[in-house]
Parts: structure tokens; sequence; C-alpha cells
């Protein structure tokens, strides 16, 4: 216990108690921790690219389509302040989506791998 | 009526109801410190300092994450910008919002789980932790000092415009007063008392933009387009102040910067330390993702509420007005709430005014408590215990640090707040969330989902983003070479934009990818293997 990796137990730095380290890889190759990360990574990378690319988007016709964004949908509101306005909304609903999907698939594989990691400690 | 005349009623109008404004002020600040107070008398271990106990629930720390994000720059600065500027203004207001999903769906959950008290305790997992706390740490530091410093200069330019306070000494004094309460919050009331602080803020910041939206409403009979018409018609910009391009469109520099801009702004949030620390304050990663749903809902609500504010007071204010009271438009939203209250003249416009800046107080106070926190918290637990006591300190010995520190950092932030009283308040925040992002940002994600990411890679990623972001800021028309510089007769300036972000944040990411590929020392797959497994199923979290 000399390495500055691992600090002695107990110790302010030592980051948290818990399973040892052979536990923890053994459940990193389990297939319930495999399809607990598929899961999340599945769900939410390709949303984070999808939002950041919307988002771009919009910069970028803000920047170099002022004519397109100027256009008039009806009266004062033209497509600059409607897809802004779709920013908010889609933001909304992502959150929304991603809590959906939390609860539903993340949360119960999530507390059973725990469940069973503290249980044997 | 002349704008020289209608400025001088709004003069008047300030400094006569000050002592209102002081009233309602002091009442915030006394309420404040009881709640302080109590909250000290809970605070015990170091998880009560920094953490609340980690007992809030969802909606508590969704509602403090609010008050902690929405600082003057949201609240004064984007009604202020959109007032002078149309839809640009209202672009930050967007950009702004979006950034939560990068925080929503990366990295608050894993981050609850796997770390204990500050952004280091994640990035420095699996790495070796002296150089990497050591880098966490001054990234902390530097991040939430120049967000610290926007808010401290803002606290003396609002003042001095409210209060009629205008000498030097004054505005001195005004800074002074900012940075003894935010210590005395810090100190004394740790975590929890920052948090109560917060949510007080943000329940009042809500109300109050609330109000002024349904008067200005109201005006319109809820016709949103005929606002738009008068807002674009009063602002002598016609249409075009409804569209993109006023403020960033004159050229291709400019583009190019709004582009660098917006890239900050969406990446930054969930690279904010004060930010970050707040997720800590709640039992479970599931509370951590309900907070972040609530501050998405409150805080979109609010800058929804910024297109009535701001087109609103482009609408029933002069713009000469807007202008001459300060030239960024900052004092916008309370000289609106003054028109709607029923004019400078009247008892309501009085109240009004005296109401929203008590909040505009509440609100720098708020902000500037949570970076405090954020920067103690990481010179005691990154720095001073685990880099200078090598992981040996009591829990004792760590809090009387932590409260030394802050101390220190506030002491600091009032001798650096008291001279840069006069800088770009906006280019202060857009650094923090540019060095956020760059120095950040790429570290936190490469160490929660990239098994190979070693302690090479987050030091060149960490210190190159930190260096790279404020480098080119040194050398940008923010500092020298223009009228707006904050040093006006010195040209020292090659890189043509404001926002180093462009550059930057990318660079970031690149030398985190490249430090751990050159590095000699492999990452040991263990310790991801536990980082992994900590962070998505909680095991262990504390």
């Amino acid at each position: 216990m000399t390495t500055e990796a691992a600090p002695p137990p107990g110790s302010a730095g030592t980051p948290l108690a818990g399973p040892t380290a052979d536990e923890f890889v053994s459940v990193q190759q389990s297939p319930e921790f495999a399809e607990l990360r598929r899961s999340y990574r599945s769900f939410a990378f390709p949303l984070t690219v999808a939002f950041i690319a919307w988002y771009l988007l919009y910069v970028l016709l803000s920047n170099y389509a002022g004519g397109f964004m100027g256009t008039k949908v009806f009266g004062n509101i033209n497509v600059a302040l409607v897809l802004g306005l779709a920013q908010f909304a889609t933001t909304f609903l992502i959150a929304w989506l991603y809590a959906r999907h939390a609860a539903a698939k993340l949360d119960p594989r999530a507390a059973a791998i725990k469940a069973r990691m503290e249980a044997s400690e | 009526m002349s704008g020289a005349h209608h400025l001088t009623t709004v003069a008047a109008g300030a400094s006569e109801h000050r002592p209102l404004i002081i009233t309602l002020f002091g009442l915030f600040v006394v309420a404040t410190l009881i709640i302080t107070v109590w909250a000290g008398r809970q605070t015990k271990d170091a998880a009560d300092f920094y953490a609340g106990g980690r007992q809030f629930t969802g909606f508590q720390n969704g509602l403090a994450i609010s008050g902690d994000y929405m600082s003057a720059a949201s609240f004064l600065g984007i009604a202020g910008a959109i007032a002078l500027f149309g839809y640009d203004g209202f672009l930050y207001s967007i950009g702004f919002l979006v950034a939560w999903l990068v925080a929503l769906l990366l990295v608050a959950e894993p981050l609850r789980n796997s770390g204990r008290y500050t952004m280091g305790d994640v990035l420095a997992y699996r790495m070796r932790q002296r150089p990497v706390r050591t880098a966490a740490g001054t990234s902390t530091i530097v991040v939430s000092i120049f967000y610290l410093l926007a808010q401290m200069a803002g606290a003396g330019v609002l003042v001095s415009l409210l209060l009629g306070i205008t000498s030097d000494g004054g505005k001195v004094a005004v800074v002074a007063l900012v940075g003894v309460l935010m210590i005395v919050y810090v100190t004394i009331g740790g975590m929890k008392g920052t948090t109560w602080v917060q949510m007080i803020k943000a329940v009042l910041l809500i109300a109050g933009a609330l109000l002024i939206t349904l008067l200005v409403l109201v005006k319109f009979n809820f016709n949103v387009s005929d606002l738009l018409g008068k807002a674009a018609e009063n602002s002598g910009q016609g249409v075009k102040f409804l569209e993109p391009g006023l403020k960033y469109g004159k050229d291709a520099t400019s583009k190019l910067d709004f582009l660098s801009l917006g890239l900050a702004l969406v990446l930054g949030t969930a690279g904010l330390p004060h930010i970050l620390i707040r997720f800590y304050t709640v039992p479970t990663a599931k509370a951590a993702r309900k907070s972040v749903n609530w501050a998405i809902g409150i805080i979109g609500a609010f800058y929804l509420m910024t297109i009535a504010l701001g087109f609103g007071a482009a609408a029933l204010l002069e713009r000469a007005d807007i202008l001459a009271s300060n030239k960024a438009g900052n004092t916008a939203a309370p000289l609106l709430a003054q028109a709607v209250g029923g004019g400078a003249d009247s008892t309501g416009g009085a109240v009004l005014l005296a109401v929203i800046s008590a909040v505009a107080f509440a609100t720098i106070l708020a902000v500037v408590a949570g970076l405090t926190l954020a920067s103690s918290s990481s010179f005691a637990h990154d720095l001073y215990v685990n880099v200078i006591r090598r992981g040996k300190a009591t829990e004792q010995e760590e809090v009387r640090a932590a409260r030394w520190s802050t101390v220190v950092i506030g002491a600091i932030a009032i001798g650096l707040g008291a001279l840069a009283r006069d800088l770009n308040v906006a280019g202060l925040v857009a650094l923090a969330f540019a060095v956020a992002a760059s120095a950040n940002l790429p570290t936190i994600l490469y160490s929660l989902f990239w098994k190979r990411f070693n302690t090479q890679g987050a030091l060149w990623s960490i210190y190159g983003g930190l260096v790279s972001a404020v480098g080119l800021v040194l050398f940008s028309p923010v500092v020298s070479g223009k009228p707006t510089s904050m040093f006006k007769d010195a040209d020292f300036f090659w890189f043509p934009l404001e926002n180093p972000g462009i550059i930057s944040i990318p660079l970031g990411f690149l030398l985190g990818w490249l430090g751990t590929v050159l590095a000699k020392e492999k990452a040991d797959p263990r310790k991801f293997a536990e980082l992994e497994v900590r962070s998505l199923t909680g095991t262990g979290a504390h």
C-alpha cells in the first residue's frame, strides 16, 4: 500500500469502501452488467450525438441562413423563433424520455447488481 | 418624452426609493443568515460540510441547482442582450439550457455514484492521485475564480446603478460586503447553508421573473406577436431585430466567434465544478437524475420568460434610456420592472424596481456562495488532504482546512473583484464556460467511458485545455487592442475571436487522446472495472 494510486483504507483519500477488486472485475464481465451497460449506452450516446448535432444545426442556420431564419410564419413570429422554441421543446422531451427509459430499463438492473454485490460483502 | 428627461426620472426614482431596496435586500440577508446559522449547527463532519449530509431531495436539489446556475449574467445579462440586440440575445438562453442534457445523459449519475466531494474524486479515481488531483484542483479554482470575478464585478455595477453609489470607494465597499457575506454563508453553513440560500434565491428569481412577464404580457393582451412587433418597431431596427445577426452577423469573424461561443455554452455546463458538486448533495444517482430534470424544467421556464423580459424591455423602454443606464444593457430588467409597475414616479414602479433589484442581489449572493464552496472544497479535499497531506489528514483537519480556504478564497475574490469592477462581465463568464468545456469535460468523459485513459492523458487534457483556453483569451480582443478590451491602451492581440472554445475544446479532447496513446504507463483495467461498475450501479456509493 505504498503506491499513490491506492491510499491506505480508512484515510480521507480512499474514494469509497466496498467489494474487492476481483468482485468488481467479475461483475463487470457478467452478462447482467453487459446488458445494463448496453441499455445505458445505446440510449444515451446516440441521443447525445443527436441533440448536439441538432443544436449545432440551429447555431449554423442562425449564422449562415439569415434569410431562411427571417421567414415569417405567422404575425411577427419567424422561423428563427420557432426553431429556438423547438430547441426548448426537444430538451424537455429528451429529459422526459431519458427519465422514462432509466426508470424502466436501468434502475431495476442497477439495483439488482448493487444488491447482490453489497449482500456478498 | 425625451430620453434625457426620462433618464433623470429613472435615476431619481432609483435613489428616492433606496431605503425600500435596502430594506428588501436586508430582509433577504437576515433570513439567509438565520438559515445559515441553523445549517451550521447541523454541520458536523466532512460529508455535512461538502455535501450537505447528502440528505436533499431531487426537487430541493433541482431548485438549488437552478439557483446556483442562473447567475447575474443570466438574469440581467440575457434580458439586457435581448433588449439591445433582439434575437441574438435569446441565443444565450438556448445554449445555457440545451447544455443540461450533457449533464443529464452523461455526467450527473456516474459522478454521484463514483465520487464523494469534488470533481477531482472522479478524475483521479483510477489515476495516480497526486498529479491528477493537483490538475483537477487547479482547473476547479481557475474556472471558479473567473466565474466569481464576473459575479463580483456584476455586483459592483448593479449596486452603483440601483443605489446611486458612484464613487470608487462605494463600489469597493459593495464588493467587500458581498465577499464577507459569502464567506459567512460558506464557512458557517457549509453546503447545507449554501443549498438553502440557493433554493430561496431560485424561488425569488422565478417569482420575480413571472410577475414581470405577466405584467408585460397583460399590456399586449397576451399576444406575443404584438409584443415582438412593438419591440422591433421601438428598437429602430425593424424586422432585423427579430432575426439572428444583429450582434454576431457583422462579418465572417464574428460568425465564427458565435459558433465558438455556442460550443462553449453547450459543453461547458457539465464541466463547471460548482454545478458538479451539487450532485453529491442527494442520496442516490436516481435522485441526482431527478434533480437535473427539475433543474431543466425550472431553468427552461426561466429562459422562456427571458423572451418577455428582453423583448418587453425593448418594446416598453426607450433604447437610449437602457443604453444610458448601462452600456451592456445590464439594468434593462430592473428598468422594465419599474415601467410595468406604473413608471418612475409611481409607488408601484418603485416597489417593483426595489423587488427586482433585491432579487438580483440575492442571485449574485447565492451564486458566489456556490462558487466559493466549490473552490474551497477542491482546495481542501484535492490539494490539501490528498496532495499535501497524502491522504493522511483527519476529517476534522479536512473541514478546518476547507473553512480556512473559504476565508482565503473569499479574500482573494474581494481583492480581485475590487480591481476587476470595470471588466466585461459577460466575457468573464463565457471564459469560465470555455475553460470548463476544454479542461474538465474531456477528462470527465474519458475517465468515465474510456478504458485506456490514463494519468498522462488526464494531465494533458486538463492542462492543455486550461492553458489553451486562458492563453487564447489573453491574446484576444477581450484583453487588448479594442475599445471594449480590459486594457484599452495596450495592443498585443493576434487571436481574432473573443471565444476560444472552437480551438481549445477540440484541443482538450485531442490532447487527452494523444497523451493516453503515447504514455508508457498503461491504464489498469481492474481500476476501470471498479469505476465502471460503481458508476453504473451505485455499489458502495456514500
